[in-house]
């Protein structure tokens, strides 16, 4: 009897347990809408500028991205809402803007491209950008269930000045306000994303950078393998939500 | 010269946590009777203090009575009444290290600086606030009784 009411109980917690929700919904009205028409979403002009470096051919190769990957539309479709992801050859995890980075360096051998630089958010946005509607579904290999369950223990740690965790935030008090600002849920569904308060779209690393910096912690480098597990946690945490790519924030 | 302005910043770190180290050795049960300083805070330095967004910043989680501070945070209970809810030592301790009282608290502990983790370079080895500040936030918190309190 005890089993079945427990058994019962687990059922219900699971029913009602996706009160997961994405940032867009506690945007007001304006920004949401700015963000659902191409034509007013400054992050597009990320994305179109992403389109034509994905067509141009970098010296000294001279080879494009398009002149492996073909039509982004078909070929990237689906790979942002697959990242971070694990690369058995280097055994490391790889962020999208990892990624790029890399086939940047290996394949065209052109000039390295910078974290949070203009050419390689707008790449990342132009390839994230055509995942756009899709759940994202994390990989499931035992290299990334690795890089996933570091992510989840930083994100649970407390850390700085402040003394506070990920989670205390953004699991156990969202929807309440700090100051003046709702706290979200921090699900990574939009990223990169054009934040008003930055007046510029950003990566996810630099937006985890502004948390870090905010309880008075040093922040962990761009491409540190701590950012890269965390983001594997979070999207995680997210799978099955609609990727929002180029998402507006507050 | 400067081998003695070197020695008086070496001395100055050195003495913050032998500061905090001995605050530790002033708690008796859940509370720290003795002011910091040996005197009492000044109440509108306090106030300052409170509502100061880079230095006690509360309000980003507390809600209190000023009225001139329109973004005022519902993460923690109101600062109302909180000089009626303990006394004097008791809110000292919780301003010192709620921690101590409660280990799931998400209040920063404004005066301790060991146990912490990642600390960025420019915050490392200092507590929130310094002793003279505690006391100055203690007297205008225990000056913010309930009306009408047993």
């Amino acid at each position: 009897m005890k089993r079945i009411a427990l058994a019962l109980f687990a059922c219900c917690s699971i029913a009602s347990a996706d009160e997961r929700r994405s940032g867009l919904l506690d945007m007001r009205p304006e920004a949401q809408a700015m963000q659902r028409d191409d034509s007013m979403n400054p992050g597009m002009l990320w994305v179109l500028d992403g389109e034509a470096l994905w067509n141009r051919k970098p010296a000294p190769a001279m080879q494009s991205c398009a002149d492996c990957h073909g039509d982004a539309a078909a070929s990237m479709r689906g790979v942002a809402a697959r990242y971070p992801a694990f690369d058995q050859a280097s055994g490391a995890a790889f962020d999208l803007s990892g990624r790029i980075i890399q086939c940047r360096e290996a394949r065209q051998a052109g000039p390295p491209l910078a974290r949070e630089s203009h050419d390689l958010l707008a790449l990342s946005s132009f390839v994230a950008h055509q995942s756009r509607g899709l759940p994202i579904t994390p990989p499931e290999d035992t290299g990334i269930r690795a890089v996933r369950a570091l992510g989840q223990s930083i994100y649970m740690t407390r850390m700085g000045q402040l003394d506070l965790s990920c989670g205390q935030c953004h699991d156990d008090h969202a929807g309440r306000r700090l100051a003046g600002s709702s706290i979200p849920q921090a699900h990574p569904t939009g990223y990169p994303i054009y934040r008003l308060e930055w007046q510029a779209l950003g990566s996810l690393q630099r937006r985890l950078r502004g948390c870090m910096v905010g309880v008075r912690a040093e922040p962990f480098a761009y491409g540190s393998p701590e950012f890269i597990a965390i983001e594997a946690y979070l999207m995680e945490r997210a799978r099955g939500m609609e990727v929002e790519t180029p998402a507006i924030r507050p | 010269m400067r081998a003695a302005r070197f020695l008086a910043s070496l001395l100055l770190a050195m003495a913050v946590p032998a500061m905090a180290l001995a605050d530790a050795a002033m708690v008796a049960g859940d509370a720290v009777a003795q002011s910091l300083t040996g005197s009492a805070g000044d109440p509108l330095r306090g106030r300052a203090i409170i509502i100061d967004r880079q230095k006690g910043f509360c309000l980003l989680c507390h809600s209190g009575p000023f009225n001139e501070e329109p973004l005022q945070g519902n993460l923690a209970p109101s600062l109302e009444g909180a000089g009626s809810r303990w006394n004097e030592g008791q809110l000292r301790l919780r301003l010192m290290d709620n921690k101590r009282v409660n280990a799931e608290s998400i209040m920063p502990a404004y005066h301790r600086i060991e146990g912490l983790n990642r600390v960025g370079p420019v915050w490392r080895n200092r507590p929130i606030l310094n002793a003279a500040e505690i006391e100055d936030v203690l007297a205008f918190l225990m000056g913010l009784k309930t009306e009408n309190a047993p």
